[in-house]
């Protein structure tokens, strides 16, 4: 035996530890219970996420209630379907950009880091947290549909099954893109909103969230239509208006392309974040 | 197998931030169960040097040995036998303190029982409390829980005490003795503050510009206990004093002089703090 072999076998046998470190699921269910409590204790980040795009399908359905549609569909129901996958967008993408973006200029990060955690412990939990409110934001959004306009709950089970492509891919690659994005501002608290907000208030604007997608010029069309958010509406107006399909501008729904945009933006997010992601900020490596 | 009798072994430990080298060649040798503190002033490679040992920072060259591993490449299995105490605050603030310490003991093989935990930093009361309603030491406190909370073999504590009441203080250094004494746990101790360093360093090395300028026990620091030192005394209306390597001589010489009692003798070595003070070139 070689000396470095010798060295090398002693040294694994000294670190073994005496119990077993706790599995990386065990450890990714306590991240994602701590998450919750974090997030929904913040009252003001809760209310931020949940109650402004329910006002905001209230005030927005209220004003355009005039709008010119098509046969059977009302303005309300486009909103309905817009701000549910703008929703969708601010739980995932919004809310880990600006949380990790905090998390790491506190230190929380780093402090984790320092810890026997595993890294995918980490990711797991805010998995945990982004889905639960992700799907809380869309019930949210279609009781307020329910009660308000008349949106009708899609019955059959194709588009259901939609739905929930189109949730899960929209949540996993905005999810990587706000991971992606937590590391773009310098400072969390003084650029954070211009660097990570701003890009998402346009895109909902030019993304049919807003603003009805038909009536978005062509050219802020196809701009939109390079980003996932354009695409997670669409998604939403085919499970939740089908009826408006005469209204789009393909006069279809495109679910292959709508699943091949979100799939791409799915990947170039995770060697985002495998590229860029960092448990200390610039200053502090 | 040398490396298996130290906690910490550095050699020539170099670190360059662009142009300035902020740890230039350090060697440190740590054993098991003792408390080393770095003392040094802001900026002379004290906490670069530190987060090597931890882990956080890679290094430009020299050899690193923490618990018998490189900490560039060690896993998990490695930090679940260091605690790290940050200096940091405001994470999870929603979070009540049982809640933190008891997400954190999750992460460990072996944890320590929260509330036991918490009882050592003296958070008893705090422990239903959300983590923004505590005051700045009491955050601090729940720093130390958390680098405590995982049953460490060796702990690092970047200023402890910083924001500490002087009881807070006293109390936090008898938990320090309790883990070193009776736990055998390795400290290493970064402080601004010498009398801490006295109270709980078993030997201290005094950093300056990257590099080690004296080391040794709190008593002996940069050749203290061999120092000259000053006798004084009152000689009718003139206050005399003499410089002297052996003041028990001069001392015995004077009694003789006065038949007795020495009028207000004093005898003074020079503090910890007056060789900190000269080994860092700080004005006096």
């Amino acid at each position: 035996m070689t000396a470095s072999a010798g060295t090398r076998a002693a040294s694994v046998a000294l670190d073994a530890p005496r119990t077993p470190l706790p599995s990386v699921w065990r450890v990714g269910l306590s991240r994602g219970q701590v998450e919750l409590k974090a997030f929904f204790r913040e009252r003001q980040s809760v209310v931020f996420i949940f109650a402004m795009p329910a006002v905001m399908l209230v005030l927005l359905g209220t004003i355009f209630s005039g709008e010119r549609t098509g046969p059977g569909v009302t303005i309300g129901d486009l909103y309905v379907a817009g701000l549910i996958g703008g929703g969708v967008m601010a739980t995932s993408y919004q809310n880990l950009g600006m949380s990790i973006a905090f998390e790491r200029e506190r230190f929380t990060l780093k402090r984790l880091r320092g810890t026997p955690m595993p890294a995918a412990a980490y990711f797991a939990g805010k998995i945990i947290q982004v889905l639960v409110a992700a799907v809380a934001e869309v019930v949210v959004l279609v009781a307020v549909g329910l009660a308000f306009y008349h949106l009708r709950l899609p019955t059959s089970a194709m588009a259901w099954w939609t739905f929930t492509w189109v949730f899960l891919l929209g949540v996993a690659s905005c999810s990587l893109l706000g991971i992606a994005a937590s590391s773009v501002p310098r400072s969390a608290a003084r650029n954070g909103v211009a660097v990570i907000t701003l890009p998402f208030v346009v895109l909902q604007f030019i993304s049919g969230v807003y603003v009805p997608f038909y009536l978005v010029p062509t050219w802020l069309r196809d701009i939109a239509s390079v980003f996932p958010l354009e695409w997670m509406c669409l998604g939403m107006r085919s499970v939740f208006v089908p009826q408006a399909v005469t209204l789009e501008p393909g006069h279809s729904w495109q679910h292959g392309q709508t699943a091949l945009v979100l799939s791409a933006w799915l990947v170039a997010g995770l060697i985002l974040c495998l590229t860029t992601f960092r448990w200390q900020n610039r200053q502090d490596r | 197998m040398t490396e298996g009798n130290w906690a910490v072994r550095a050699g020539g430990l170099r670190k360059r931030y662009g142009d300035v080298a902020a740890v230039g060649g350090i060697d440190l040798e740590i054993a098991p169960g003792e408390v080393f503190a770095l003392l040094g002033p802001n900026g002379a490679g004290k906490t670069t040097t530190v987060e090597i040992l931890e882990g956080y920072r890679d290094r430009d060259g020299g050899e690193v040995s923490v618990l018998g591993e490189d900490p560039r490449r060690a896993g998990r299995g490695w930090r679940a036998r260091i605690g790290i105490v940050l200096q940091l605050a405001t994470d999870a603030p929603e979070l009540t303190v049982a809640e933190m310490v008891g997400h954190f003991a999750g992460f460990y093989p072996d944890p320590r029982r929260p509330a036991e935990v918490i009882d050592l930093v003296g958070l008893t009361d705090q422990g239903r409390s959300r983590i923004r309603t505590l005051s700045g030491g009491q955050v601090r406190r729940l720093d130390v829980a958390l680098g405590l909370v995982g049953r460490p073999e060796l702990l690092f504590l970047d200023e402890p005490t910083t924001g500490f009441d002087p009881a807070a203080r006293r109390a936090f250094w008898e938990v320090i003795r309790s883990l070193s004494g009776g736990g055998g746990v390795t400290v290493l101790l970064t402080t601004h503050y010498l009398d801490e360093a006295a109270a709980l360093a078993d030997r201290v090395a005094v950093i300056r510009d990257g590099v080690i300028v004296a080391e040794g026990t709190p008593g002996d620091l940069g050749g203290r206990a061999a120092a000259p030192a000053v006798v004084g005394w009152q000689d009718g209306d003139v206050r005399r004093s003499e410089r002297t390597s052996e003041p028990t001589r001069l001392v015995a010489d004077l009694a003789a002089r006065y038949g007795g009692e020495i009028p207000e003798l004093t005898v003074t070595r020079p503090s910890l703090e007056d060789v900190y003070l000269e080994l860092i070139g700080a004005e006096r």
